[in-house]
Parts: structure tokens; C-alpha cells; sequence
């Protein structure tokens, strides 16, 4: 038992790694108060330390911690990427001018994104009901401060309250479901639970209800309509560094928890080649239901967007349409469409910190977050420009960029699986989409700046990062056979 | 048929020698602007010579169409392949692309208009180093889509022309360029939607038998696609005949006719087209519709030959709605770019009945009118641009009496006018009777309704000539210069093509007569 555990911390490294620079920030913050980016370059650290041992386990595929948590090529595949983007969200964090005011208490700012790495990280390797809900609780509390860590800005606390009443009665109806899953099932345990459902169980009422409850609380997650009303004000509201955050790491952990729990629970493995899709909870056509999701997440993302003019609230309509999008790989819940899923998960990683990277540029430099204001922009800060408008559209999904690739995956995986309604559905959402995309590019270019507007420029590092975000973006369109590989090694879930 | 330089292929090198230019233009500096325009027309300038180069050396016998070993100056390099694993097949997208008698007087078109088009835009004093980059990335894509054999090859090129084309009516356009990229940008990516769609389906229901290691291969190679026997069973598209792959044809032919274009998806063509700076026009009318087109020949008619066949009434019935409409909303502009923008319409409408026809005789005058209507709207567009330059003004009704003071430009000018109109000894007139006699051959009415279009088109030819050239000169308009000798090289070599095929098109024919006779007995035939 002893030796079981001591084994099981070694294969924990990361998130102990992700533990001990949470202490250390919290420890250094006391002491050193007077340089901004310490508890930053701690943080910095912490998540390369994490990223290293993370890409030692690649290759292992075991349960640890009397299995409650899970170190397969898929749990390995999500933590790196959301270590990557932990390491892109603190640069931001410090070329940030919005967190400059804060500047005593960053060390707490740190800290709670150390707290919710963490979350994040245990999320898409728990393989224990409680222990995810768990995960999601210490994400989501975490983000919860976060979102109002700009506290004189009543739009940033009236945001954090939003999103804490949001949360917690999504929570709350979650938890309720996952009681009464592990009532029905008599296990905390995901694969101990997909035995007792294949076996059948008796109350089919109930455990479709509970289903149902569970959906209802990763929904409000990932932010799919008709969960997705929080999401809007709250990134409004939110430092744009925090909106970043929660529309690209929180989302790919929200999507990894999901297909672990989706794919482990309910798929009759043994039967899988067959259609053993959803089999293990009859009763309720449940991609149809996802399907309809990811339909409605498609489209009134994409429609509320068309009329958005901060580009916070805007790339947060966009990032529910691109919730829709990757559910359509869930919907299909084969491999085709999980591979899909990562692939998409990586492209939106960078094209999408990108556009709130740029974002957060020109609220530093410009002072707005307003579309209408952005006339002009291309000329002051072409760079800058430029990259946004390769970023927005690698959104639209437009080659040669890595968006393309993305949806190439997503509507080819749908097209295989027969879902036809539901391409056609997303095609016609990706052309309403490139009205609100192309509109910041039109802005940009296509108005002359006032005469007397600066000329903006950035520091280098500003532009390294950038460069950093841009070259992916533009790569993953041209050649991404790596990222299949990847993505396709990745795909084995343990007990698979 | 291989050629190559340096050890890399002529194909990659016409393709990419403007995405060289590109990246030199955005490393010189902003102020050196004779440099950037200089480097433009050496990158535009080494396409015409490896274009005639091309010219040269091709094989007039050689087939292609369906026929990997028949393409000329092939290369072909696997670009994304990933092996098999349970769940996925083996994934296969190859850098493939080729020539054959179809794509060789498209090539040559292509090279030729961008450079006229590059010596057109000298005078572009604007953002010089943006303009002149974002143009030598869309004439990539325009050659890029010529050569390429792989689908997704093809499709990457159709949609890298979108942002280029976006910004250079949106940034160097007239009064309402913002409405009229939009509207080009939006029309364009739902046809690209549509394709992207299409593509998909027909990836997974297309699967050849690796010969190596007898492994079913998913390939987006579009000579694999045509071979009935690579179907895949239970594949969405595969069969004959099933309402899946009428609509999979449907779906390709909107995002061509859009691209065409086609009535009734022409509305953005008169918008891009007035609101567009002279160079990018003639681009447009010279090379970018003709991208429809070509898909058309390309992909859909050897892809689904059973569709086609159901549809070819369908085509003809647009292409006669196409000249005829066409012929008599251009009768009725003022705005000397609306008018040329709508007899592209017209005779774009040609080409389709031409090609709609499904004889040899048709097909070969649809092709040749695309080559052929790409030089003359090219000339009539520069001819709209050297008096907009001069006088600002575009409305027909504001000139009068041009050919007193502009001699050369006049002259020049009216040899273009006339061949737009079918005078016998112009090259328009030989496509024209082609695609008639074509068509004739197989829908008899059809045709001859069409045929009303030429005379509707000589009214408003003539009436234009009359407006503008004849008469009575305006006070305002006095004391203007006649060509610079920059000009008069814009227009000569275009002039002497017009003349030349006019009275001797056999060197055009011999190229693609081949190719097109096996694509037309390829078709008929159901794809066997």
C-alpha cells in the first residue's frame, strides 16, 4: 500500500510541482513586494517544471492513486496543452497595463492562477466522480476571484458575482446528478460505473435524469447555449489576461473532463466496434441532444456575435460558437471525432489567445476595447494588426491557417459519421461568422486614423510573443501532419 | 513531359516565383517604391517566360483529364500522410499537381494578365508595398489553382485568393469598396463552404488500393476521385446516379457559377468590378472567373459525369439567361466599368452553354472563350482605366468625341470593342461560333434564343463606341494625352493576341483539342 502510494507520487509530479509554486508564490509574496513580475517569473518556473515532468510521462498509460486519477497518453496529451497555455496567459499577465494598478496584490493573482492550473490539470486526469467535481470546484472558485481581481472596476466585481451565482447553481445541479449516478450505480469509479450500466440497472428513469443533471453542469462549463448566459458578461468583466484564461484553458480542461467522462462511462467498450456508442444509458437519444446543443451553441453564438462591439464580449460569443463546434466531435464520440477534438482543442489554443492577446495590445496601447473605435489601427500599429487579422481568420477558418485544419477535422468527422444536418448547420454558421470577424479587420484597415494619433509601438517582447502565438497559427494550416500524430497517439484513454 | 530548374519543378516555380516577389516587396523599404513595382514585374515577367516555356515544350497529344501518366510536368509530393491506426485509416494529401490540355491556355492566360496587370498598376501610388504584395499573393493562388490535382491542394488555393482579393477592392477601391469586398468576400466563402463541404464527402467515399501495401488509402487526389471503381462501399457519394451526388454536383456548381459568374449569382461581379482599381478589374474579369469555369471542366464534369449529365440542360438554360440578361442589363448602364462588368456575364454565359453542349465542338469553344474573354475584358477594363486616370469620370454619357483628341488609345481601344462584339478576324468571333455550333448540336432553341445575345451585344458595343468615341468633344474634356509609351505596352500585347487568333487560332486549339475530346467522350460515357 505504502509502495503503491510512493509510486502514485511519482506519477503526480506535475501537479505537486504546480502545489509547491502555489506555497512558493504565497511565500515570496510576503517577502518581496516591491518587483512586479517575481511572483510571475515563480509562476513561469513552476509550469516549465510542471511541463517537463508532464512530457516525461508520455508514453505511460496507468492509474495511480487506487484509481482515482488517471496518467494515460490523453491526460498527458490535455495537461501539456494547458500548460502551454498557462505559460502564453502569465506572459500576458505580465505585459498586462490593466493589472498594473494591482500591482501589490499580483502575488495573489498568481497564486489563484497557480490554484486553478491546478483544478484544470486534475480535471482531465480524474477518473472518480468525486475527484473531478472536485477539480472543477477548485477551477471554477478560483476563477470565480480571479474574474474580479480588478476590484475597483465595478464592471469586474459585478462580472465575478454573476458568475459565482451562475456557478454555483450549476454546481449545485451538477453534484445532484452525480449523487444520484453514484446512487444508481453504487461507485465513484468511472469504469466501475460503466460495468454496473452495462450490466443494466434498474432505475433507467433516474439514471437518465442524473445523466441529464451532469450535462446541465459541464454545460454551463464550456459554456454551450443554453448554459452559456454567464459567459458574455463575464468575460466583459473579466481582466482580458482572466477572459483568455477561461475561454481557452478552462475550456479545453472543461472538453477533456468531458469526452473522459462521456467516452469511460457510457461507451459499451466491449462493443464498441459495433454501435456501442451511448448504448450503456438507453432511454433518451443523447446525440441528438448534444447535437442540438452544439446546433444552438453554433448558432446563436455566431448571431449574438454579429452585433457585439467590445471585442471581449465578441471573442466570447465566438468562443460559445466554438464550443459548438468541438461538441460536434462529442457528438459523434468516436475516435474519428475525438481525434478532431484535440486537434481542434490545440489550433484554437493559439489562434484564439492570439486574437485576445491582441486585444489586450491595444487596450494598453490604444486604451479600447471598442470595435467601432479600432478605425484606423491597421495604420497606427500594422504589426499588431496584422496578426489579428490572421488570427481572426484562422477563427473564420480561412487557409492557409491552422483554423482551417480545425474544422477540416471536425466537419470531416461529422460528414463520416453521417451527421449531414449538422455540417450544414455549422458550414452556414462559419460564413455568419465571418461578418463580425472581418468587421475588426475592416475597422482597422479600411478607416484612415485621425491625423494626430500616435504611431503605436511595441517592446520586443510583446512582438516575441506574438510571433510566438502567429507562427503556429499560420503553420498548423500548411503542415500538420505532427499534430495528427499527436493528437491520434493521444487519443487512447486508459482501460481502452 | 518534366521539366526542371534548379531541381525543382517549372510548375512550383510559376506558382511560387510571386510568393518570392512577395516576401522581397515586404522586405524593402516603404519609401523604395520604383524597387517594390520593379520587383513585382520580374516576378510577374519570369511567369510569361516559363509560361512560354510551357508553350513550347508541351506535348499537343497527351490526354490528362483522368490519366495520371498523360499530365504533363508533373510533381507530386506526398505532403500530409498518416498511417493507418484502428479507428483512422491511413490519411493521404499529396502536393500534386499537373498540366494537361485543359489547364495550359489557363496557365498561360493567368501568367500573361498579371503581368499586364502589374504594368497597369504603376501609377497606384497608395500603400504601394501592401498593394503590390497582397496582389502577387492572389496571382499565386489564381496559378495555384490551375495546376493543382490534389483536392485539397486546389481548395487551399481557391481560398487563399479570398483575403488578397478582399483587401485590394477594400483598400484601393472607389467610394462604396467596403459594401463591394464585403459582398465578394461573402459570396465567394459560401461557395468555399460549399466546396469544403463537398470535398469531405467525397474524401470518405473515395478510397484507392495502395498497390504497395494493399492498403485502402482515403485521398483527396482528384484523378482517384474520377475512377468510379475507388468508391467505397456505403460511401455517401458512391453509386451512380444518387440523389447524394446530385446534390454533391449542386453544391460544387454554386461555388463555380458564384465564381463564374453565373446568373442568377452574378450580383457581386458589377459591385466589385466598379468599386475595384483598374488593375484588379482587369485580374478579375481576366483570370478570376475563369476560375469557375475551369472548376467546372476540372471537377465537376469528370467527378460526376452522371451528374453533369442530369444538370446539362440545367447549365445551358443559365448560360442562355446568363448572355441573353446579361447582354441587355449592360445595354442599359451609364457607368462605362458596370457596362464591360455585365457583358462579362454575358460572355462568361457563352463559355457555359459552350461547355454545357458536351461535344467537342462546344467544349473547345468554351475553353477558347475563356481565353478569349480574358484578353478583350482585360483591354476594355485597361481602356476604362486610361480615361478614369485621365478624366476621373466613368460615366458614359460624360465623353464624346475621344478619338480627336486620343488617336492611339482610340485605336487600341475599338480593336478590343470589336472583338467583345464577334467581328469576324478578332479572336472573339472564332470562340463564339465554336460554343454556338456546339450547343446548336444539342439544344437546338436554347442556342437559338442565345444567339440573340451577340446582336443585343453589338447594340450596346456600338452605342458606346458612339458615346464615347464619336461626336462631339465637351469643353472639359479637351487638351487630353493621348498613350505613354507605359501604356501603349499594357494594350499591344493583348491587341496582337486579339488579332493573331482572330485570324489564326489553330496554335490555341492544337493545345487543348486533345485533352478536351477525351474529357467530352470521358463524360459521356459515365466516367469509364
Amino acid at each position: 500500500m505504502v509502495e503503491h502510494t510512493l509510486h502514485s507520487i511519482g506519477q503526480f509530479l506535475p501537479e505537486i510541482v504546480i502545489v509547491s509554486t502555489l506555497c512558493v508564490i504565497i511565500v515570496a509574496d510576503l517577502f518581496i513586494k516591491s518587483e512586479r513580475h517575481t511572483t510571475g517569473w515563480i509562476m513561469l518556473g513552476g509550469l516549465l517544471l510542471a511541463g517537463y515532468f508532464t512530457i516525461m510521462q508520455i508514453g505511460r498509460s496507468e492509474a495511480v492513486f487506487y484509481d482515482m486519477v488517471a496518467v494515460d497518453p490523453f491526460a498527458v496529451f490535455f495537461k501539456s496543452i494547458l500548460i502551454l497555455a498557462g505559460i502564453f496567459i502569465v506572459f500576458f499577465s505580465m505585459k498586462s497595463l490593466e493589472l498594473e494598478s494591482y500591482k501589490p496584490r499580483i502575488g495573489e493573482y498568481y497564486m489563484l492562477i497557480a490554484g486553478m492550473m491546478l483544478g484544470m490539470m486534475m480535471m482531465v486526469g480524474s477518473a472518480n466522480l468525486l475527484l473531478m467535481f472536485l477539480a472543477l470546484e477548485l477551477t471554477s472558485i478560483c476563477s470565480y476571484v480571479l474574474v474580479g481581481f480588478t476590484k475597483s472596476s465595478l464592471r469586474s466585481s459585478e462580472s465575478s458575482m454573476k458568475y459565482i451565482i451562475y456557478g454555483a447553481v450549476s454546481s449545485g445541479i451538477m453534484l445532484y446528478g452525480i449523487s444520484l449516478l453514484i446512487g444508481v450505480t453504487s461507485s465513484t469509479d468511472i469504469y466501475t460505473i460503466n460495468e454496473a450500466l452495462i450490466a443494466g440497472v434498474e432505475q433507467t428513469l433516474i439514471l437518465n435524469i442524473s445523466v441529464l443533471m451532469i450535462i446541465v453542469g459541464l454545460g454551463f462549463k464550456i459554456a454551450i447555449v443554453p448554459f452559456h448566459f454567464w459567459a458574455p458578461d463575464v468575460y466583459e468583466g473579466a481582466p482580458v489576461t482572466i477572459a483568455a484564461l477561461l475561454a481557452v484553458a478552462s475550456k479545453i480542461a472543461a472538453f477533456g473532463m468531458i469526452i473522459r467522462f462521456f467516452s469511460v462511462t457510457f461507451i459499451d467498450s466491449a462493443g464498441v466496434s459495433a454501435s456501442g456508442v451511448w448504448t450503456a444509458i438507453e432511454g433518451i437519444h443523447w446525440d441528438l441532444l448534444l447535437g442540438g446543443m452544439a446546433a444552438l451553441a453554433m448558432i446563436v453564438g455566431n448571431l449574438t456575435a454579429l452585433r457585439q462591439d467590445n471585442i471581449k464580449r465578441m471573442l466570447a460569443y465566438s468562443s460559445i460558437a466554438h464550443a459548438g463546434y468541438i461538441l460536434m466531435g462529442l457528438v459523434i464520440l468516436t475516435s474519428e471525432g475525438l481525434t478532431a477534438i484535440m486537434i481542434y482543442l490545440f489550433i484554437y489554443l493559439f489562434m484564439n489567445l492570439g486574437a485576445f492577446y491582441v486585444a489586450m495590445l491595444f487596450l494598453n496601447k490604444a486604451g479600447t476595447e471598442s470595435i467601432e473605435e479600432y478605425k484606423g489601427l491597421g495604420f497606427r500599429a500594422p504589426l499588431a494588426a496584422i496578426a489579428l487579422t490572421i488570427f481572426l481568420v484562422s477563427l473564420t477558418g480561412i487557409p492557409p491557417t491552422g483554423g482551417l485544419i480545425a474544422k477540416l477535422y471536425i466537419f470531416g468527422a461529422a460528414i463520416s459519421a453521417g451527421w449531414i444536418w449538422l455540417v450544414v448547420i455549422a458550414g452556414i454558421t462559419t460564413v455568419i461568422s465571418l461578418f463580425y470577424y472581418i468587421r475588426v479587420v475592416r475597422n482597422m484597415f479600411f478607416y484612415k486614423p485621425d491625423e494626430n494619433a500616435p504611431e503605436i509601438s511595441f517592446d520586443l517582447t510583446s512582438k516575441l510573443i506574438l510571433f510566438a502565438l502567429l507562427i503556429p497559427t499560420l503553420f498548423l494550416g500548411i503542415y500538420f501532419a505532427p499534430l495528427l500524430e499527436i493528437a491520434k497517439s493521444s487519443i487512447s484513454i486508459i482501460g481502452f | 513531359m518534366e521539366l526542371h530548374i534548379f531541381g525543382i519543378g517549372i510548375l512550383t516555380w510559376i506558382v511560387f516565383i510571386p510568393i518570392v516577389g512577395m516576401i522581397i516587396v515586404l522586405l524593402l523599404p516603404d519609401k523604395n517604391r520604383n524597387a517594390i513595382r520593379w520587383t513585382a514585374a520580374v516576378a510577374t515577367g519570369i511567369q510569361v517566360v516559363l509560361a512560354g516555356v510551357i508553350f513550347a515544350v508541351f506535348d499537343r497529344t497527351k490526354l490528362g483529364i483522368n490519366d495520371a501518366e498523360s499530365f504533363q510536368f508533373v510533381e507530386k509530393f506526398s505532403w500530409i500522410t498518416v498511417e493507418a491506426v484502428p479507428w483512422v485509416g491511413r490519411i493521404e494529401i499529396s502536393y500534386f499537381m499537373g498540366i494537361d490540355g485543359l489547364s495550359v491556355l489557363m496557365i498561360i492566360l493567368t501568367s500573361l494578365i498579371s503581368f499586364i496587370g502589374v504594368i497597369s498598376s504603376w501609377n497606384i501610388e497608395k500603400m504601394v508595398k501592401g498593394y503590390f504584395a497582397l496582389y502577387l499573393l492572389l496571382v499565386t493562388g489564381m496559378m495555384g489553382v490551375f495546376v493543382a490535382l490534389d483536392f485539397f491542394l486546389f481548395f487551399i488555393f481557391w481560398e487563399v485568393m479570398l483575403l488578397p482579393m478582399y483587401f485590394l477592392i477594400g483598400l484601393w477601391g472607389g467610394p462604396r469598396r467596403e459594401y463591394a469586398a464585403i459582398k465578394f468576400f461573402l459570396y465567394t466563402f459560401v461557395g468555399g463552404i460549399l466546396m469544403l463541404l463537398t470535398m469531405l464527402a467525397l474524401y470518405f467515399s473515395v478510397a484507392y488500393t495502395d498497390p504497395a501495401t494493399g492498403q485502402s488509402v482515403h485521398t483527396f487526389n482528384i484523378l482517384h476521385m474520377m475512377n468510379p471503381a475507388n468508391y467505397v462501399d456505403g460511401g455517401l457519394l458512391s453509386g451512380v446516379d444518387t440523389t447524394w451526388r446530385y446534390v454533391a454536383w449542386m453544391a460544387l456548381f454554386i461555388n463555380f457559377a458564384i465564381k463564374i459568374p453565373l446568373f442568377p449569382f452574378h450580383t457581386w461581379l458589377p459591385d466589385a468590378h466598379v468599386e475595384a482599381p483598374t488593375p484588379i478589374s482587369v485580374i478579375l474579369a481576366g483570370v478570376l472567373l475563369k476560375l469557375g469555369t475551369y472548376g467546372l471542366l476540372r471537377i465537376n464534369f469528370p467527378i460526376f459525369p452522371d451528374g453533369t449529365i442530369y444538370f446539362m440542360y440545367f447549365m445551358a438554360i443559365l448560360g442562355m439567361i446568363s448572355i441573353i440578361y446579361g447582354a441587355f442589363c449592360a445595354m442599359a448602364q451609364d457607368d462605362f466599368k458596370k457596362l464591360i462588368a455585365y457583358s462579362s456575364i454575358s460572355h462568361m454565359g457563352i463559355v457555359v452553354l459552350g461547355i454545357a453542349a458536351l461535344n467537342t465542338q462546344g467544349m473547345v469553344g468554351g475553353v477558347l472563350q475563356m481565353f478569349n474573354h480574358g484578353i478583350i475584358t482585360a483591354v476594355l477594363f485597361l481602356a476604362v482605366g486610361v480615361l478614369y486616370d485621365r478624366t476621373h469620370k466613368r460615366g458614359l454619357n460624360d465623353f464624346g468625341g475621344i478619338a480627336n483628341q486620343m488617336p492611339k488609345y482610340t485605336g487600341l481601344a475599338m480593336i478590343g470593342m470589336f472583338a467583345a462584339l464577334g467581328l469576324p478576324g478578332l479572336n472573339g468571333f472564332v470562340s463564339e461560333l465554336f460554343s454556338f455550333l456546339g450547343a446548336f448540336e444539342a439544344y437546338k432553341w436554347i442556342t437559338i434564343i442565345s444567339v440573340t445575345g451577340i446582336i443585343i451585344t453589338a447594340g450596346y458595343i456600338l452605342w458606346t463606341i458612339q458615346r464615347v468615341f464619336l461626336g462631339k468633344t465637351p469643353e472639359k474634356l479637351t487638351g487630353l494625352n493621348d498613350l505613354t509609351p507605359r501604356e501603349v505596352l499594357m494594350f499591344v500585347p493583348l491587341i496582337a493576341l486579339i488579332i493573331f487568333l482572330g485570324v489564326y487560332p489553330s496554335p490555341a486549339i492544337k493545345l487543348m483539342n486533345s485533352s478536351l475530346g477525351y474529357l467530352v467522350e470521358f463524360v459521356t460515357n459515365g466516367g469509364f
